[in-house]
């Protein structure tokens, strides 16, 4: 059975729950940490690769804890032409993939350090983030 | 008096003229001192690139055989006010199709509004105009569906009636939910800042006394030429000393005006806020004549010397409460953190400093190549010594 890739993103109030040993040992999941930006007090993101029979189980505990849960099949891309770099999406992206580079105040991004959350398509002004599938 | 408007046109014509960017500008001054920088530098030019609502064109789309007196219209279904002659309209920057979602699915996406029929014509692309009317003696027609482009039409004439602003609050959430703005998406409790000038770049806040900018002051506009044709809506400038600072709140706005036909989809672009609506990002850029070493101390402020209100857009601006939790200066704005009654907070703007940037050295490049003169104002617009100040609406 091929791993199932999904990204999660929490709020500051679960950061501090240990939902992965839950995951583990109420699931029997078989878990690899792809990328993880976990903060206490802040919001985090995590990118994991899941395998074992209960993953609908597991998926649906995170869901009762508030964790938004998406399948990661997408990658997101910038079109560059679309782009004013204003800026708006680096207060929000929470793993840092769109920055400003000071002092010239460019925008960024860092499609390694995306998972693929899909808020800068709702922040953008221009709407210059897409989804490619 | 360091130089008159003609003084520096003739300067101008026989390319001697002395251009500077604003942030080149105020790193001569740095260098040199004031004085001298002033004696050698002509013009200033300032740009800004942002999201502006109260924008809109007035469109004049021709006479179709048989003739229609257009009563309501829409462009891409978006609804353009046709209440002012048989075929003018105004396309709104803000207008949204009768049948968008708005925000019953909160927060709504607005992706496509008045702003966006205006990139659209801009970038010459057909445009689907739908009107209808009662019919009449000498307009018997009463529907009509085509498609147009801007260079089917007879005018379209951009005609922003507050644009430009000279300052702008820095826009934070001190409740415990995220909430949706036109200052973008706000974190709960102080989790992000955002503000939307250039900050030493914006043109008002190089002109703080209005001692240049008048009625028909020639501007760049969104990508063309335009004109300043009056103060704008809310034109409120003020100036509070406090602690040897100048600080001042959201202050003077511009009425510009300028051929839409002239100008281009990189600074005319229709925008989206997710949970509130659509707008329109326009590019302006305004030419400071030095014509005294005052208006060049003014037009030397760095971003260490201007200041931006901070604002909680949860309770406080909603509930048009006075005052503001702190001022910041763009300096540290622009560094990515502020911080805010005891907590770091990161910020991010929505006005884009490298195409104001862009903007200042276009406009530089005009006006150096002999391309773009300088106008004397017909009038200069109130200044904060004339004390205009907003009413409050009752009810």
């Amino acid at each position: 059975m091929s791993p199932k890739k999904i990204v999660l993103r929490f709020g500051p109030d679960i950061s501090e729950e240990p939902i992965i040993y839950r995951l583990v040992k109420d699931y029997d999941l078989l878990i690899n940490i792809v990328k993880a930006n976990v903060n206490p007090q802040k919001e985090g993101t995590m990118v994991l690769d899941l395998t074992g029979d209960q993953i609908e189980g597991g998926m649906n505990y995170l869901r009762e804890k508030g964790v938004q849960v998406q399948a990661l099949s997408q990658e997101i891309v910038r079109d560059e032409d679309r782009c004013t770099m204003c800026g708006a999406c680096t207060a929000i992206c929470p793993t840092g993939a769109l920055f400003m580079e000071r002092p010239a105040m460019e925008v960024y991004f860092d499609g390694d350090k995306c998972v693929v959350c899909q808020l800068c398509l709702k922040i953008c002004p221009v709407r210059a983030m897409e989804v490619r599938l | 008096m360091l130089r008159s408007y003609s003084e520096i046109n003739a300067k101008i014509k026989s390319g001697q003229a002395v251009v500077m960017s604003a942030d080149e500008f105020i790193s001569m001054v740095e260098e040199k001192g004031l004085s001298a920088a002033a004696k050698t530098v002509d013009v200033v030019t300032t740009g800004t690139f942002a999201p502006m609502c109260s924008s809109g064109a007035f469109l004049n789309f021709g006479h179709s055989s048989p003739r229609i007196r257009m009563q309501k219209v829409w462009l891409n279904g978006v609804p353009a006010y046709a209440g002012i002659a048989a075929v003018d309209a105004y396309i709104g920057a803000t207008e949204l199709p009768e049948d968008d979602p708005l925000n019953s699915n909160y927060p709504g996406e607005f992706r496509y509004g008045g702003g966006h029929v205006l990139e659209d014509l801009v970038s010459h692309r057909p445009v689907t105009l739908k009107a209808i009317s009662y019919g009449t003696d000498c307009y018997p027609r009463k529907s009509i569906e085509t498609a147009i482009t801007i260079d089917d039409i007879n005018e379209a004439t951009l005609f922003n009636p507050r644009n430009a602003y000279q300052n702008y609050n820095c826009a934070v959430n001190l409740s415990n939910r995220t909430i949706y703005t036109y200052m973008g998406m706000l974190k709960p409790n102080l989790g992000n800042a955002h503000y939307s000038t250039s900050g030493q770049l914006s043109p008002l806040l190089k002109d703080p006394h209005f001692k240049t900018i008048g009625i028909g002051t020639r501007i760049f506009l969104g990508g063309g030429t335009g004109y300043v044709a009056w103060h704008g809506t809310q034109h409120f400038p003020s100036i509070q000393e406090s602690d040897g600072k100048s600080l001042g709140p959201a202050g003077g706005t511009l009425a510009v005006i300028g051929d839409l036909k002239q100008m281009s989809p990189r600074w005319i672009k229709g925008v989206s806020f997710t949970g509130y609506g659509a707008s329109l990002a326009v590019g302006i850029g305004i030419p400071i004549p030095l014509l005294s070493e005052e208006i060049a101390l003014y037009a030397a402020a760095s971003d260490r010397d201007l200041y931006a209100p901070v604002v909680d857009y949860s309770d406080a601006y909603p509930g048009r409460k006075p005052g503001c939790l702190t001022h910041v200066s763009y300096a540290d704005l622009k560094s990515g953190k502020i911080t805010v009654q005891g907590k770091e907070i990161t910020t991010a703007p929505l006005s884009g400093y490298p195409k104001a940037r862009e903007i200042a050295a276009i406009l530089k490049e005009r006006i150096s190549s002999g391309s773009f003169l300088l106008t004397e104002p017909v009038q200069l617009l109130p200044s904060p010594a004339d004390g205009r100040a907003g009413n409050v609406l009752k009810g």
